[in-house]
């Protein structure tokens, strides 16, 4: 049952993640001929918003490394994201395991069987 | 939510790096206390840092057409209590800060306050509130972890709100516009942290659910449903 449920949250949270690839339309290039971008990052829309704002707001410190190009800022959130699913996955791997070949396991589930 | 690095004026970002440095030393040493005394909680609070890591990197796009991130701090606001969430969160911040210049560390304050501290302590008492009117389990977790990830990215929209008055309308106006951009983007982002919050909870009721006895959150009689 519960593998059915998360087998639904994960489709979800797919669904939700492809809808708005299929809702937003890419505008017309602006009149200057520039290309207008969608899906930008927020981080980055803030900060033009600043600007827009407070013209004069000058930034007072620069970041101490910048990732040489898009690609290896991509490199490091992928390392990002593999370390931490890497962990939970070893950490759930061992869970089933323990509980397979656990007495205690058997018990929860005879205990689930007559749920 | 991530506030770039020099884009908060001095004395904010001094202000909010002292008011999260207190929620950050008691994180530390709560978390400290409790591996001293439950040394076999120390792979599920991996677990509630790496889930953090995850999600934190994915940028997904939203209806707005903008690309944002969740957070990841209710996981481990309802598994260790929110305190623990402010280190946690802070190591995640700094990676982000020094290697991809994502965020900052003049912003490393304000962004603490809004994702590791703001987020866990709301999603520890909506779960609890949730809990104490009898919604089950997996509907609390819903709405501690999505609602922990929407009110971040509401903090970050205050806290620049505060920093950057419209010239016209104020503070108001600036938090209208700033709230534009990261709340309502992160609208559809929080309800799919919420569902994956929910997955990783279901996975460890049914294979940790000693751990979750341990963490008085599950009694004897949930942990077989």
């Amino acid at each position: 049952m519960k593998h059915h449920q998360n087998l639904v949250l994960l489709i979800l949270v797919v669904l939700l993640a492809v809808f708005p690839l299929w809702l937003v339309q890419k505008p017309a290039p602006a009149a200057d001929g520039q290309r207008v971008e969608i899906f930008a990052g927020s981080d980055d829309k803030a900060k033009d918003l600043i600007g827009d704002i407070n013209p004069n707001y000058r930034r007072w410190f620069e970041p101490l490394i910048e990732p040489a190009s898009a690609e290896i800022a991509s490199l490091l959130f992928a390392l990002q994201a593999a370390l931490g699913a890497g962990f939970i996955g070893y950490y759930l791997g061992v869970s089933v395991t323990r509980e397979k070949y656990s007495a205690r396991g058997k018990a929860v589930e005879e205990g689930a069987a007559s749920c | 939510m991530h506030i770039m690095e020099g884009f908060l004026p001095v004395e904010h970002a001094v202000g909010w790096s002292v008011a999260s440095a207190p929620f950050v030393a008691y994180g530390l040493y709560a978390v400290k206390k409790r591996i001293r005394e439950n040394p076999e909680q120390r792979m599920l609070l991996g677990v509630a840092a790496a889930f953090t890591f995850v999600v934190s990197a994915l940028k997904l796009p939203s209806v707005t057409g903008t690309c944002s991130h969740p957070t990841g701090t209710g996981l481990g606001a309802i598994l260790f209590g929110p305190a623990a969430m402010a280190p946690i969160g802070m190591v995640v911040l700094l990676f982000q800060a020094l290697l991809l210049a994502h965020g900052g560390l003049t912003t490393l304050g304000a962004n603490i306050f809004s994702m590791a501290i703001v987020g866990p302590f709301a999603a520890a008492a909506l779960f609890r509130l949730a809990r104490s009117l009898k919604l089950s389990f997996a509907v609390g977790v819903f709405i501690a972890a999505s609602m922990a990830d929407l009110l971040t990215y509401v903090t970050t929209s205050l806290q620049l709100a505060w920093a950057f008055p419209d010239p016209a309308g104020g503070f108001v106006a600036s938090f209208a516009k700033f709230a534009g951009i990261f709340a309502i983007t992160q609208i559809p982002l929080a309800i799919s942290e919420g569902l994956l919050t929910v997955v990783i909870f279901n996975a460890l009721i049914r294979f940790n659910p000693q751990e979750l006895k341990d963490l008085k959150l599950l009694d004897g009689s949930e942990a077989h449903a």
